[in-house]
């Protein structure tokens, strides 16, 4: 069922596109360390595809090989069908690219609005000059910006807190509106790293629906890494596992359960 | 044309004023909502467009005449408009409490047979549809919010913007029929069924008529002279009787502006930002409010802690007179002028209360201490007793005539007696028309003549003609001895310290009372804080050796008030425990409106009440609790007990 070409629809109705995001080949070192070996997946329209693995597995470097931010020695990063030629961070955020951090990185004393408005920069068109003078395209834009941004607010229930500082809030909300910030970018791809951890079950809870509502909702792709193997297990379409650096599966949850490597390389095995 | 000059002459039911205040106000709002942080108003004409559109997409969908529609969602405009569309129709509005969770749902959906439920998102379409399992009458299930609806089976059920929209292009065909029904609501006919929380047994479908509900909404704003451009904020549940009254009879009977919060955790803010003049709130919200503002002060700065104190105090002596219009020196009055503008006026508007012009507080005995605080800062804050079988309105205090010990005298139409036994009756033109599918309970309730029992005990002051109540009158007993016992008279003593939370008093037919006390986190928790005192849970900082001294004082405080009055004197607490979890609606032990329910907390805990009774120190005990989303699980936890210094009549006596 998964291979087939245009698609496919999922057992609760959301429908599955062709192949968007294909990582053909990448291996990424620093120095003598090999991060990233000869790995090759794929990422289709509309699908949360999840990748798993032990720490120092390599995924954090995966997603930031994706986010444009380290740049693969060998293989090719294809999106929408095109061979994506090196980029800087904000040309792939240009491309419709959007991501959250492991460790929060939002602006602590600005607002949530301000927060969350930042997520727009790559959708405004006045220049610097125009914005310091404000009154007339800018305050146009803003507004219309302002909209976009309440809409996310709302989705994401966040509305209470709108106007407190970030530094102020717990840790559960923070990610929240570090969600928010990279949803206000409108991506069409939306990388999390590590959407839960340190989260309690409720927050887990609340953090699960919000990125089922946001693929339902915007029909937005999504590419997650956690470590949390319910949560992966409960909402992705499709795992990718990696182990020091190797691909050592690859498929749907239930697929990937029964592995034996991926059973090795979680519970260990003994090295003769 | 003619139709809605003839409509014009009798108001004879909700439709009927919203094609009034169409022809009488229509550009003037109506409703606003803060959706998307702005406020979105909607005029009369407005809002009359969006009901009818509601109800020719029900009457598409086949509502027929009679049938029951409930209601299930928070404050919204959206959910107002449908209650009017299905009165439209000529069905019943049956609002449920939105946090009721689906097991006592269904009990109310299968008892009035609801056909169509209206609700506002998907966590009470899930709900429904666990109902549904159980209960095969609902035939569709209606959404605002589609968020997360997509995967949903649609075979019945719809989005409500889609039969807005279906009703719209279906017009032709029903405009007539939706005429024909509206025009054809009698005065007698059913305006709303509302479920009562019932404190003992299964919730009860009380019926109110048009007439009940018209009646009184004019009684009711006459009396206080609400006017068209008036604001209210509508935020208490949609299932309770007060908001019917407020935000539909009301507001349609006069033609005011409600405006809904976006959001519970905003509601503060909302509150501000709008400034309603007529302001309705139970005693917790503004025992609530008043907590933060004390916190907010210990934090500020020593010339604002001096302005404040000293001007509070200044209004604490004359403030409440000043509100009466009584003689007041030209010094005391200058000095208000200042406070006002040094510290009334800011923190009024802090509360988001600068514009109330009417506020009133029921549902459960307010601290004078805190009834002072507000009517100290000029609010015109006032109380009035009421329950969903008089459709709200018993008595109400008049402007000038307000005290915190009693709850006013009867509002117009309405008539009091008092039994031999002390129990409270009425007869109205608000009175009930039965107990929906239960003719015993109406019998018993409702006497041939009309004479309504309301189940609370207390007497009307020979001087001043105001109703005071004492208790619940099946509460009263009697103790052991023979002596009176009145728990909620003292519950309400001990609720008055911010430290209390809850309270229940025990001593039915036994030789000394004792309580169960919940603490209340905010405050209590801000106390430990300050106090460099660490906790884990609310179990840690409940049983701490610290808190239950102070609980200790308290309780002590509150008997020697008891002894001064005689009759009550009996009703002293002779050992108390501090409670290792709040009481909850999720558990049951309390109602949605957040009543105790005695006789189950009094089951449930009954290990504790014996443990108080048989004279040990300690006591361990395992509860199990419900959470939010249904799971069960299990607290454990050793309480203290603690015995409380009692005032003795007789030593009393001696001393004098």
């Amino acid at each position: 069922m998964k291979d087939m070409a245009d698609g496919y629809i999922t057992e609760d109705g959301r429908k599955i596109g062709g192949v968007m995001m294909e990582m053909k080949n990448i291996t990424l070192r620093f120095g003598g360390v090999v991060a990233i070996k000869d790995i090759s997946f794929d990422i289709r329209e509309g699908e949360i595809r999840a990748i798993i693995g032990p720490n120092g597995a390599g995924k954090s470097s995966m997603l930031n090989v994706i986010s444009g931010f380290y740049h693969p020695q060998e293989g090719e990063v294809w999106f929408h069908g095109k061979k994506r030629p090196s980029m800087k961070p904000y040309q792939v955020a240009q491309q419709g690219i959007a991501r959250t951090f492991q460790n929060i990185a939002l602006f602590e004393g600005m607002t949530v609005l301000d927060n969350v408005m930042t997520g727009r920069l790559t959708h405004m068109k006045t220049n610097m000059f125009q914005q310091a003078i404000w009154w007339g395209k800018a305050q146009a834009e803003e507004t219309a910006q302002r909209e976009k941004v309440e809409k996310i607010i709302d989705f994401l229930e966040i509305q209470h807190i709108r106007k407190t500082p970030v530094g102020r809030l717990p840790y559960g909300l923070k990610k929240r509106v570090e969600l928010a910030r990279a949803l206000a970018a409108e991506p069409k791809l939306l990388l999390l790293d590590e959407p839960m951890a340190g989260m309690n079950v409720e927050e887990k809870e609340d953090m699960s629906r919000f990125i089922l509502d946001v693929n339902d909702e915007f029909s937005t792709t999504i590419a997650l890494i956690e470590h949390d193997m319910g949560v992966v297990m409960d909402l992705s379409d499709r795992v990718v596992v990696m182990d020091y650096g190797k691909k050592i599966g690859d498929g749907t949850p239930d697929e990937v359960r029964n592995n034996q490597d991926v059973i090795d390389a979680y519970l260990g095995v003994a090295h003769d | 044309m003619t139709t809605t000059a003839a409509s014009e002459g009798a108001l004879v039911s909700i439709p009927h004023l919203l094609a009034r205040n169409v022809s009488a106000f229509g550009d003037k709002p109506a409703y606003r909502e803060k959706e998307f942080g702005i406020w979105q108003s909607w005029t009369w004409a407005e809002a009359e467009a969006e009901i009818r559109s509601i109800a020719l997409g029900l009457l598409e969908l086949g509502v027929e005449k009679g049938d029951f529609i409930a209601i299930i969602g928070r404050n919204r405009p959206a959910m107002y408009w449908s209650m009017v569309a299905a009165q439209m129709c000529g069905a019943v509005p049956v609002p449920l409490y939105q946090d009721a969770v689906a097991e006592e749902m269904a009990y109310v959906l299968e008892h009035c047979g609801a056909r169509f439920v209206i609700v506002g998102d998907q966590e009470q379409v899930d709900k429904v549809i666990e109902v549904q399992q159980t209960v095969s009458g609902i035939d569709q299930i209606i959404y605002q919010d589609r968020r997360g609806m997509r995967k949903y089976d649609h075979t019945h059920m719809n989005a409500l913007g889609d039969i807005q929209a279906t009703g719209k292009a279906a017009h032709e065909r029903f405009d007539k029929e939706l005429e024909v029904r509206w025009q054809g609501l009698d005065y007698d006919d059913t305006c709303v069924m509302l479920y009562t929380s019932g404190t003992t047994g299964r919730p009860k479908g009380v019926v109110l008529s048009n007439r009940n509900i018209i009646e009184t909404s004019k009684n009711s704003a006459e009396f206080d002279n609400l006017l068209p451009g008036d604001e209210v904020l509508a935020y208490l549940p949609m299932a309770w009787v007060g908001d019917f009254i407020f935000s539909i009879g009301q507001a349609y009977w006069t033609g005011f502006c409600v405006n809904c919060p976006e959001s519970a955790g905003t509601m503060m803010t909302d509150l501000r930002e709008i400034g309603p003049s007529y302001y309705f709130a139970p005693p917790r919200i503004f025992e609530t409010q008043l907590t933060n503002v004390m916190i907010r002060m210990e934090d500020a700065g020593r010339l604002k802690q001096w302005l404040f104190k000293t001007f509070m105090a200044h209004a604490k002596r004359v403030g409440p007179k000043i509100l009466d219009g009584q003689d007041v020196s030209g010094v005391d009055k200058l000095k208000y002028a200042l406070g006002n503008l040094f510290v009334y006026g800011p923190l009024k508007n802090t509360l988001g209360l600068s514009k109330v012009r009417v506020g009133y507080t029921a549902g459960e005995a307010i601290g004078p201490e805190l009834f002072d605080f507000y009517r100290s800062l000029g609010i015109n804050l006032k109380q009035l007793y009421g329950q969903t079988e008089a459709s709200v309105f018993i008595t109400q205090q008049k402007d000038g005539e307000v005290r915190s010990d009693t709850v006013g005298t009867p509002t117009p139409g309405v008539e009091l007696k008092i039994a031999d036994n002390g129990e409270v009756f009425y007869r109205s033109p608000g009175v009930f028309v039965e107990y929906f599918k239960n003719a015993d309970s109406t019998k018993d309730t409702k006497d041939g003549e009309g004479w309504v029992a309301t189940g609370d005990a207390g007497f009307i002051e020979p001087e001043t003609g105001q109703l005071r109540i004492i208790d619940r009158a099946k509460d009263v007993g009697k103790m052991a001895d023979g002596r009176l016992f009145a728990p909620k008279y003292v519950e309400n003593k001990l609720k008055f310290f911010p430290n209390i939370l809850e309270a229940v008093v025990f001593g039915a037919d036994r030789a000394m009372c004792t309580a169960f006390i919940n603490i209340d986190l905010t405050a209590v928790g801000n106390w430990a804080e300050r106090n460099n005192i660490a906790y884990a849970s609310y179990q840690e900082l409940a049983g701490h050796p610290q808190v239950l001294a102070t609980i200790q004082s308290h309780v002590e405080e509150v008997n020697e008030s008891i002894a001064q009055d005689e009759m009550l004197s009996g009703c002293q607490i002779h050992r108390f425990l501090v409670l290792h979890k709040e009481l909850d609606a999720d558990d049951g032990e309390m109602t949605r409106t957040r009543k105790v329910r005695r006789r189950i907390v009094e089951e449930k805990f009954s290990d504790l009440i014996n443990a108080l009774y048989d004279g040990s120190d300690t006591v361990s005990t395992v509860t199990e609790v419900t959470y939010e989303d249904g799971r069960k699980g299990a607290i454990k936890a050793t309480l203290e007990l603690r015995d409380v210094k009692v005032v003795d009549q007789q030593q009393q006596m001696a001393a004098e």
